[in-house]
């Protein structure tokens, strides 16, 4: 059975940027495995620019955020195998893989998980209404659109204010389509506030917060949809009903991170975030496999994902050198305000970053962390949105002693 | 065994499980079989919106066709389902009595299903509950171990498969408008498409088949649409359940209750509900009943969680009996006896799917008394389906890519469905081209991501072997298309022209 030091799971955002942080960190023996037939991932349909204002202080479209990690790659002569799925992977870290050229196993003594996320789907949601053509994810409509060149409709509603859901508004409406609307069942939109300035509100598509899908209508395409405005309480709110005649809907409801092989590891995964449940240094419950990504969690910007993949790597290379143990293990408990965490246990008590969203919009808060009744460390934010993570360090010496963590927004 | 002008001995109206089924069941002899389908596929309607559950026949009053054909197909299901290579299981079904006073209910199911002759069945107690069924919750139940399941659409399509090989024609797409009586003798069927005659006509058409028999003027027979809508659930919770698991049946109503069904695949199915509606098409999904869908599931298994659903759906019953009475009437399989060579397959809902043998062995019966049918010896019962990549073991799998380089490509990630198998459901032989062909002979998009990353994959696919051009691309024929919203070659160059004008009219300014 072929051998390798690590492995990668996703030739994504997160991984490419593994790859690279692995490399640098004087690992040689690294596999990508990658099922698309290109890197990059999802990254390769965000023909939109703002891409790597973190990392690399300037404006990017999302190929050309990849292009810079796919050439680091091929710099570093790392390896990766191209339409490869990995069908299978024990707690022993051994691998499956299915391609053209066979079936493979592999031993890797690390395993990084990069699976990136999948789209809440129609199904998932339960929109009552008939079932016809005419539905789509915001993202395979993506990718139908900016990497096939094929259109998608002609009049359309989006349903849910996620990112892509509002990117795809705009592009949409740049290739010609009617967006009649973009409705949001919360009272407040899931997507950055910058995209929603710059996708809607310059196009004047309306947003319509507090309202949902609650009937489809086609025999064969989609004809139409009915809207309606809920109240506090999440019921109709009566007389709100709207038929909208319309060819298409776009469902932009959520993303699930991917996590069937993690699943059948034996990962322990966290309900709320939907990715596995890690250390500080992104490592599962199974020693040597570790997540970064949206595979982990579903992260704001692309930015905050190649950082955290750098991040975990510093991990990685201490399992390797033998100095990733447990000093000892404690949890992540969150209070009012905060919806996940990222790590869910510490075991190392160095420098940490802990990655946040919130419940709800806010202006003026203040993230408390605190160990019993002594508080360890306050943050104040200025305006919170849990369409944004939060990503906050904590240094050694704040954490070094501590004998439990509680966080919460205040 | 084309014929001339479209002459046919038997036209069968109606490719549902049971018109496939007929076809098939004609193919053993020399006739002229022709199969009109609306649809651009086999088993649309009925057929593929079911349980799937071949039924040991204990629900059926003793007496009935519905009874006896039950109990027959049951026990000839598994041998059907080997010959043509459908999978099937075994698994056994529990009706669970919740309260004392359902106990009654289970003792006169035991008794009706003994008197029809169904085999082994028996009353458990609690704790045999608790054994075959941990996360069930219930104080006694009816244990039918002769109970099982099947995929109703690989079994319609592999019917039609077997049939077509033995030189059955199926006409896809061919709505039928009109049916004439030439002469005592012949039939003149007008559809969308083109004119058929032939001797006898089978009226197959489930939901349809009063409409149908109208048209040559038997107006006796009524047909009100019952919906039942369903969830299906993620594989990851298959381990739920291991038995069919069904309610004590309620009398007058014209449903088993909403039951909990595993499937063959390894989903578990929640319904399906049971709703008399107005129009026959109509296959909506309802807020109100997925709601009442999770909660009366949750009252046999506490463990369900609306966040395993990933797919909802309903199915139309053909019922006989008006919403006012509820209950089953009887199959009517029967030549009519006004129009002399017209054959009505009349409600056949619940359990038509297991009886579907059964059935069309009594319509050839009917034919063969008034005709004699010579049989065929060629006739060859045994079809294969398409080889699953993901069932088979290490070796094969290496073998197969060995052999045939597409099997290792997973297109479909969530059923691991290769691009060999899509090919092969894409290039199938009776020529359905829509993605929900594919979905139903491979299994792609059926998963927890329901196509979102698959669907583009297979579309492509689809396009680039027959040559496509993006618009043909359908999800279930008709108007169902896929991608739209361009402008069409003319008016685009028209536009470009316009453009180049006003440019250099600009210009010129």
């Amino acid at each position: 059975m072929p051998e390798r030091e690590v492995i990668i799971i996703g030739g994504g955002a997160a991984g490419l940027a593994a790859a690279v942080a692995c490399k640098q960190k004087g690992i040689e023996d690294i596999l990508i495995i990658e099922r698309g037939d290109y890197l990059g991932g999802i990254l390769q349909q965000c023909i939109h620019d703002g891409f790597g204002l973190e990392k690399f202080h300037t404006s990017l479209a999302g190929p050309e955020y990849a292009q810079r990690y796919i050439d680091q790659v091929k710099e570093k002569e790392i390896s990766f195998l191209l339409n490869s799925m990995v069908v299978s992977l024990t707690p022993q870290k051994e691998v499956i893989v299915v391609n053209n050229n066979g079936l493979t196993h592999y031993q890797a003594r690390i395993i990084i998980l990069a699976m990136g996320c999948r789209e809440r789907t129609r199904g998932a949601i339960g929109i009552p209404g008939a079932r016809p053509s005419g539905i789509y994810t915001a993202g395979a409509a993506q990718e139908l659109i900016n990497l096939k060149n094929y259109m998608i409709g002609e009049k359309i509603v989006i349903l849910g204010s996620g990112d892509i859901g509002l990117i795809m508004a705009r592009r949409l409406t740049l290739e010609g389509v009617e967006v009649i609307t973009v409705a949001e069942k919360l009272p407040y939109s899931s997507g950055l506030p910058r995209n929603i300035n710059q996708c809607l509100y310059d196009f004047d598509i309306p947003l319509l917060l507090s309202h949902t899908v609650i009937d489809i209508e086609g025999n064969g395409r989609l004809s139409g949809v009915t809207i309606a405005q809920l109240g506090k309480r999440g019921g109709i709110i009566p007389g709100s009903r709207r038929k909208i005649a319309c060819d298409t809907l776009l469902l932009s409801v959520g993303l699930i991170p991917e996590n069937e092989l993690s699943r059948e590891a034996g990962i322990i995964l966290d309900n709320i975030t939907g990715g596995p449940q890690v250390d500080e240094r992104g490592q599962t419950n199974v020693p040597g496999i570790f997540a970064c990504g949206n595979v982990l969690q579903v992260h704001d910007i692309v930015d905050n994902v190649s950082l955290e993949a750098e991040y975990i790597v510093e991990g990685v290379a201490e399992y390797l050198e033998g100095k990733l143990n447990k000093e000892r293990e404690i949890k992540v408990e969150l209070e009012k305000g905060l919806r996940h965490v990222v790590p869910q246990t510490l075991i190392r008590f160095k420098d940490t970053i802990f990655s946040f969203r919130v419940n709800q919009p806010g202006e003026k808060k203040v993230l408390v962390f605190t160990d019993g009744k002594r508080v360890i460390k306050k943050k104040f934010l200025r305006r919170v949105n849990p369409a944004e993570m939060i990503r906050v360090k904590l240094i050694s010496s704040e954490l070094e002693e501590i004998k439990t963590l509680k966080v919460r927004l205040v | 065994m084309k014929t001339k002008n479209n002459r046919f001995d038997v036209v069968i109206i109606g490719a549902g499980v049971i018109g496939c089924a007929i076809a098939r069941e004609l193919s053993k002899y020399k006739v002229n079989v022709a199969v009109l389908e609306k649809e651009d596929d086999v088993g649309w309607g009925i057929s593929c919106r079911n349980s799937g559950v071949v039924h040991a026949g204990f629900n059926n009053k003793p007496g009935t066709l519905m009874a006896q054909f039950c109990v027959e197909g049951n026990k000839s299901f598994a041998e059907l389902c080997s010959q043509l290579d459908v999978p099937y299981k075994k698994i056994g079904k529990l009706v669970v009595a919740k309260k004392k006073e359902e106990i009654k209910g289970l003792q006169k199911l035991k008794q009706q299903g003994d008197t029809n002759g169904v085999d082994n069945l028996q009353i458990i107690d609690l704790n045999e509950v608790k054994r075959l069924e941990p996360n069930i919750e219930g104080i006694a139940a009816l244990y039918s171990p002769e109970t099982a399941i099947t995929s109703p659409y690989l079994l319609t399509i592999a019917l039609a498969e077997n049939a077509l090989d033995k030189g059955v024609s199926f006409f896809l797409n061919t709505e039928v408008k009109s049916i004439i009586r030439l002469n005592n003798s012949h039939f003149r069927i007008k559809t969308n498409k083109r004119e058929f005659t032939s001797s006898y006509v089978i009226n197959s058409t489930g939901i349809y088949s009063d409409y149908i028999a109208r048209m040559v003027g038997i107006n006796k027979y009524r047909i009100y649409p019952c919906r039942g809508e369903y969830h299906i659930l993620d594989k990851n919770v298959s381990w739920l359940i291991n038995h069919l698991v069904y309610p004590v049946p309620q009398a007058g109503v014209g449903g088993l209750g909403i039951h909990l069904t595993p499937t063959i695949d390894g989903n578990i199915l929640v319904g399906p509900s049971n709703e008399y509606i107005k129009s026959k098409d109509n296959l909506s999904v309802t807020s109100s009943v997925m709601k009442v869908l999770s909660s009366e599931a949750r009252e046999f298994l506490p463990l369900i969680s609306p966040g395993y659903i990933i797919r909802s759906y309903s199915g139309l019953r053909a019922k006989q009996a008006p919403s006012s009475e509820g209950g089953f009437w009887d199959f009517v399989i029967e030549e009519s006896g006004i129009v002399n060579n017209f054959i009505n397959l009349i409600g056949i809902e619940s359990p038509g799917l297991t009886a579907a043998q059964p059935i069309a062995k009594r319509v050839v019966e009917i034919i063969n008394k008034k005709e004699r049918l010579d049989f065929d010896p060629s006739f060859n019962p045994f079809r294969k389906g398409i080889l699953r990549f993901e069932e088979q073991n290490e070796e094969t799998k290496k073998t197969l890519i060995k052999q045939e380089p597409d099997y290792g490509e997973i297109v479909c990630r969530c059923e691991k469905v290769t691009k060999k198998e899509i090919l092969e459901a894409v290039n199938n032989p009776l020529g359905a081209r829509s993605l929900i062909s594919i979905k139903y002979r491979t299994r792609a998009m059926m998963g927890r991501c329901q196509g979102g990353y698959c669907q583009n994959r297979i579309m492509e696919i689809l396009r680039e072997s027959f040559k496509l051009s993006p618009q043909e691309i359908t999800l279930k024929g008709n108007n169902s298309y896929l991608l739209t919203g361009y402008r069409s070659n003319e008016v685009s160059k028209s536009c470009q022209k316009e453009k180049l004008l006003s440019l250099e009219e600009e210009l010129l300014v």
